[in-house]
């Protein structure tokens, strides 16, 4: 199993990257660890006629806290990202779901920008940018845009990215002090996409959850937002009855469709149950850290 | 494309088809066979190699993709007089190998966290290795000698930060 035919590009700006892709249209594709498209590309799945590697570009490569966000560029790769002590402190979420990608020798060379980019829904990074309501800097041939995750992801490894367009920077969110987060997930191997998983943050100030941030993988076209156990879980206790009724109603939300891996019934249990452990960790994690702070 | 590798420590030019793989430009251009190619998807782990010392699988990896980096395959382990590394010593002392296929991408999985110089337990070395597959040895020869060689990596730096005090 080979890749066809490719010219290789390596701009070292992100005005050329944006010029080779409007230059070649659809002939072209975004390179970034090529974790996802080289599989692709030796199943002769995807045969793109050039690519355009983002990751030698410039000014991408850096883990930047600014205004209030973690700013994540097109080259930082996942594992990059997992050991960063500032940004773990600063984006609970990210680091509890990082480590369930793949494994270590994938992460090395994955980006964290072409997790995104390619919108698997069964992707981890996916559901963290969509619960943390991240911001994707896109710079296409018609400008800069800042896209809310919220609506970014759209179906099965389909994002609101053209195809000339690179995502060139991801803004997340530094959570307040006093949150926890905790990513739990069904997989059938360590280092397997999830069949269903759970991300969740909340944030605690005197035992009162102030902010409740959850989203779901595996279990639809794209990672779901569960606004029905945000809610639940606002203004109140994190204790076990609140909990087990956020679970509840967010799964009772879900339609997971049904495949070769597990029916859709089973996805919904499993993401209930999932929520639910999620949540509690991410409880215990938030009051641990609220009493750190205080 | 021309590009330039580091490759064992030694730097080389080479002119390459973009499409090849990493794992295949070692293997072809250069006859570093010791890396092998199992599934070419990225799930099996036997093409494990090191690039600027992290460990990558060259199956999906172009090695214009690896152009002005360190390249460290399997080759450089053992000592020019042919004395295994401490690892490859362990995978033999505890029967961790059968046919060997999957031996090379094994290595130099476990390596970096073997190198480090921290003991490690069987659940973490088991989880260091849970990327590769073997369809030999069931794994508990690998698991044990992925925790031998890290209590002798760990020793013997123990012994050196001794030594130089
Ligand atoms: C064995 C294996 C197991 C895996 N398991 C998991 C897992 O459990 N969870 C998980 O989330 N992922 C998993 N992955 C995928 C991995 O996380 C990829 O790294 C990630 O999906 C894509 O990132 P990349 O940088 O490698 O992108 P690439 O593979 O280079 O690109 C992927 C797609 O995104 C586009 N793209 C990339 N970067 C940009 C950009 N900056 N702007 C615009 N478009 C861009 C490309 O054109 C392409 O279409 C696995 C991969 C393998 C090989
Ligand atoms: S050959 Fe590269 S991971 Fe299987
Ligand atoms: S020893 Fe044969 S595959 Fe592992």
């Amino acid at each position: 199993m080979k890749p066809s035919p490719v010219t290789y590009h390596a701009p070292a700006t992100v005005a050329e990257a944006v010029g080779l892709l409007a230059e070649h249209g659809d002939d072209a594709k975004v390179l970034g660890g090529g974790q996802s498209l080289l599989p692709l590309m030796n199943l002769r799945l995807a045969a793109p006629a050039r690519l355009v590697d983002v990751t030698r570009i410039d000014g991408l490569g850096a883990i930047e806290r600014r205004d209030g966000a973690f700013e994540l560029g097109a080259a930082v790769r996942q594992a990059q990202a997992e050991d960063d002590a500032a940004l773990a402190a600063a984006c609970p979420l990210l680091a509890a779901a990082l480590p369930h990608i793949a494994h270590r020798e994938i992460r090395n060379a994955g980006t964290v920008c072409g997790s995104l980019a390619h919108g698997d829904a069964a992707a981890e990074l996916p559901a963290v940018a969509l619960a943390l309501d991240a911001e994707l800097v896109v710079h296409g041939p018609r400008g800069v845009r800042t896209v809310a995750a919220d609506g970014f992801f759209r179906s099965f490894l389909e994002t609101a990215l053209e195809p000339d367009e690179l995502l060139a920077v991801v803004r997340l969110p530094v959570a307040p002090p006093g949150s926890g987060a905790a990513f739990h997930e069904l997989a059938r191997r360590a280092g397997d996409f999830a069949i269903a998983g759970v991300g969740a943050q909340l944030t605690m100030r005197d035992g009162t959850v102030t902010e409740a941030r959850v989203a779901c993988i595996g279990v639809g076209a794209a990672p779901v937002r569960a606004r029905a156990a945000e809610q639940a879980l606002a203004g109140g206790r994190a204790d076990e009855r609140t909990i087990a009724q956020a679970a509840r109603a967010a799964a009772a939300e879900l339609e997971p469709s049904e495949d070769l891996h597990a029916s859709a019934a089973f996805r919904r249990h499993a993401a209930e149950t999932l929520m639910r452990r999620a949540l509690h960790e991410a409880a215990a994690r938030a009051e641990s850290n609220g009493r750190e702070a205080s | 494309m021309k590009i330039t590798l580091t490759v064992n420590g030694s730097r080389r030019e080479l002119e390459v088809d973009d499409r090849r793989l990493l794992a295949d430009v070692l293997r072809e251009e250069l006859g570093l066979t010791g890396t092998k190619v199992g599934c070419s998807h990225g799930v099996c782990g036997s093409c494990t190699v090191h690039v600027d010392g992290r460990a990558v699988r060259s199956c999906i990896m172009l090695a214009v993709q690896a152009d002005g980096r360190a390249v460290r395959t399997v080759e450089d382990l053992a000592a020019p007089d042919g004395t295994l590394h401490p690892l490859q010593q362990a995978f033999s002392e505890e029967h961790a190998l059968q046919c060997g296929f999957c031996t090379p991408g094994f290595l130099m999985t476990a390596l970096p966290a073997v190198e480090a110089g921290a003991p490690l337990d069987a659940g973490q070395a088991r989880e260091l290795v849970s990327g590769n597959i073997c369809r030999c040895t069931g794994y508990d020869g690998i698991v044990g000698a992925v925790v031998r060689a890290s209590a002798i990596c760990a020793g013997a730096a123990a012994s050196g930060a001794e030594a130089e005090r």
